[in-house]
């Protein structure tokens, strides 16, 4: 009895040794796991985490030109943006900015995957080529389209003018501003899209191919049902990415048209910019950055969400 | 896929007609900083070639000065990107302890918040921090970054678990471990991030025209902007010449690194 007693004893020191050591051990590697994450989290919570709560906060205030609070004012920062016909126009022409760039974008870049595709002589250089303007920056790109778009000595203006057709102010004029800051960015976006696509279409399993060839399909047929389904997480991607990219527009404008002509392309960030740094609006620039913060949190989301089966990140 | 001549026709004639219009405005730039002013203006072809272009731009601007701003920022970002999502990536892969899968979603959520959308705050932050025209400002905000911590992430979880057990059991450390054996084993995945980190470190705009005011740090991008606005004379040629400048470090790196990152950013977009 005593013994079996004690043995008992003995096996409930060692337990509780055993215990305490695996406590010790899942310490030690929490104090791991942090000192690894650490570098980042802290960067996160100062550049990313705090600044962004701090916008919530800040548009709920008035502030004065240094962005520090000075009247609180509750919803009404809200309540003038979504009542400002300036906003509000901003904010439909960036729909119809995602709306002309995305599609386009990603229909051409699709075209140009499939056609870059082919096992042809000198392939390479052709792929190269269409991925180059990913190495374009937003301030060339804008540059070298400002050119182009020149009411007088631009290309497009002496092209149509040999057609015999009236000049297009493509910047200054209402109708045309929008359509010509997106065909800038189209031509920007197509190197990174065609980029990804290519990707994706060459990590599609050949044999599929081969057995729709013994089958005699059509190069048309393999397309509709082959290469598309095939590729469809991938193009999924580059949409939800595009319309990201999209909402963030920025650069463009400010070399294009700096938001004119009559507001027709003060996209939301180019107007956030200018509420803030120009104007020194700090609550209605927040209040606009929330409503940016949201459109951006619905995308991710949809993109996790719809993407979740193909897209693992766990 | 064997093509007939009258397919691979097809093919080439569209290929080539993509690859002019894809290719067209850089062509056309290139064209012009060698031109004259008044060819130019006349709209008609070279009648000369010459170099004054880049020569005006460098002596009138201060190109070169912006052009190192540039390459220091560009690889601050570029070296902070990579060992801060290096060291992350270690832990959501080799390290297992509590709070991790919290800390993972935490690092997703990141992905939801744009620059953009707290870009005010962030001034203000730096400005408090007097990091204006300093090149802190311009690189330490965008060190952290989920994307990349994503991508290195899935190349090292296709490294065995079992390399670990084994410098674990010759008493080697989890941080030597990892400087020892997983960056020399994932080198080719650094090397793919780093140029895409590069790439998009020269290519930004927003952030280097907040945060510089002047010469000293002003990167390429924000010098460009400057060159265009306040060339007088509408002189296009000097400002072809700065825009084929600043997109030349660019190109060459992408037409190196084209083959890595569409594999590379393939893989950590759909994997």
């Amino acid at each position: 009895m005593r013994m079996a007693n004690s043995a008992l004893e003995a096996n409930e020191t060692f337990m509780y040794q055993v215990e305490r050591v695996k406590k010790k051990n899942r310490k030690l590697s929490f104090i791991k796991g942090m000192l690894f994450l650490l570098p980042s989290l802290i960067l996160f919570s100062v550049f990313l985490f705090y600044p962004m709560l701090k916008t919530i906060y800040l548009s709920f205030f008035l502030t004065d030109a240094k962005g520090a609070t000075t009247v609180f004012v509750g919803w009404d920062n809200y309540k003038e943006i979504f009542t400002d016909s300036v906003f509000l126009k901003g904010m439909k022409n960036t729909f119809l900015f995602v709306f002309y760039t995305v599609p386009l974008t990603v229909i051409i870049s699709l075209f140009l995957t499939v056609i870059a595709n082919e096992k042809l002589k000198g392939i390479g250089v052709f792929r190269t080529i269409f991925s180059s303007t990913m190495g374009v920056s937003v301030a060339a790109a804008s540059v070298f389209w400002l050119y182009l778009f020149n009411p007088t000595m631009g290309l497009l203006n002496k092209f149509l003018e040999l057609l015999g057709a009236e000049s297009i102010g493509w910047l200054t004029d209402p109708d045309w501003a929008l359509f010509a800051v997106s065909v800038t960015t189209i031509w920007m976006n197509i190197g990174f899209t065609f980029l990804i696509l290519l990707g994706g279409l060459q990590s599609i399993d050949s044999s599929l191919y081969e057995s729709a060839d013994i089958e005699g399909s059509s190069y048309f047929y393999k397309l509709r049902r082959i290469t598309i389904p095939m590729l469809s997480p991938t193009l999924f991607f580059v949409i939800t990415v595009s319309i990201i990219n999209a909402f963030q527009t920025f650069g463009q404008i400010d070399i294009l048209t700096q938001g004119g002509p009559a507001n027709e392309t003060n996209l939301i960030v180019y107007s956030i910019y200018r509420e803030a740094f120009v104007n020194y609006q700090f609550g209605s620039a927040s209040a606009q950055a929330i409503v940016l913060f949201i459109f951006i949190l619905l995308m991710t989301a949809l993109q996790f969400k719809l993407g979740e089966r193909r897209v693992h990140y766990q | 896929m064997m093509l007939s001549a009258g397919k691979k026709a097809i093919f080439y004639v569209l290929l080539i007609i993509s690859a002019f219009l894809i290719a067209g405005p850089a062509l056309m730039a290139i064209v012009m900083s060698f031109m004259t002013n008044q060819d130019i203006l006349t709209g008609s072809l070279p009648t000369t070639i010459s170099l004054d272009n880049y020569f005006a731009a460098f002596t009138r601007f201060p190109l070169l000065q912006y052009f190192l701003n540039s390459f220091i920022v560009s690889i601050v970002i570029m070296l902070g990107q990579l060992i801060l999502s290096a060291l992350a990536a270690y832990a959501f892969v080799f390290l297992e302890f509590k709070g991790r899968d919290f800390l993972f979603y935490l690092f997703i959520a990141t992905m939801m918040v744009p620059f953009e959308a707290s870009v005010i705050p962030n001034f203000h932050i730096i400005r408090d921090l007097g990091w204006i025209d300093r090149y802190s400002g311009l690189t330490v905000p965008f060190f952290a970054t989920a994307f990349g911590t994503f991508l290195l992430r899935q190349n090292f979880k296709q490294i065995p678990k079992e390399l670990r057990e084994a410098s674990q059991i010759e008493g080697i450390g989890d941080f030597k471990f990892f400087l020892k054996v997983i960056l020399p084993v994932s080198r080719t995945s650094l090397v793919t991030y780093g140029i895409y980190s590069f790439l998009t470190s020269w290519n930004m705009y927003l952030w280097p025209l907040l945060v510089t005011t002047n010469d000293t740090v002003r990167t390429v991008q924000i010098g460009l902007k400057q060159l265009q606005t306040q060339e007088q004379l509408n002189d296009w040629g000097v400002i072809m010449a700065g825009a084929v400048i600043i997109i030349l470090p660019t190109l060459i790196l992408l037409f190196l690194g084209q083959k890595k990152l569409q594999k590379g950013l393939t893989e950590g977009a759909l994997k």
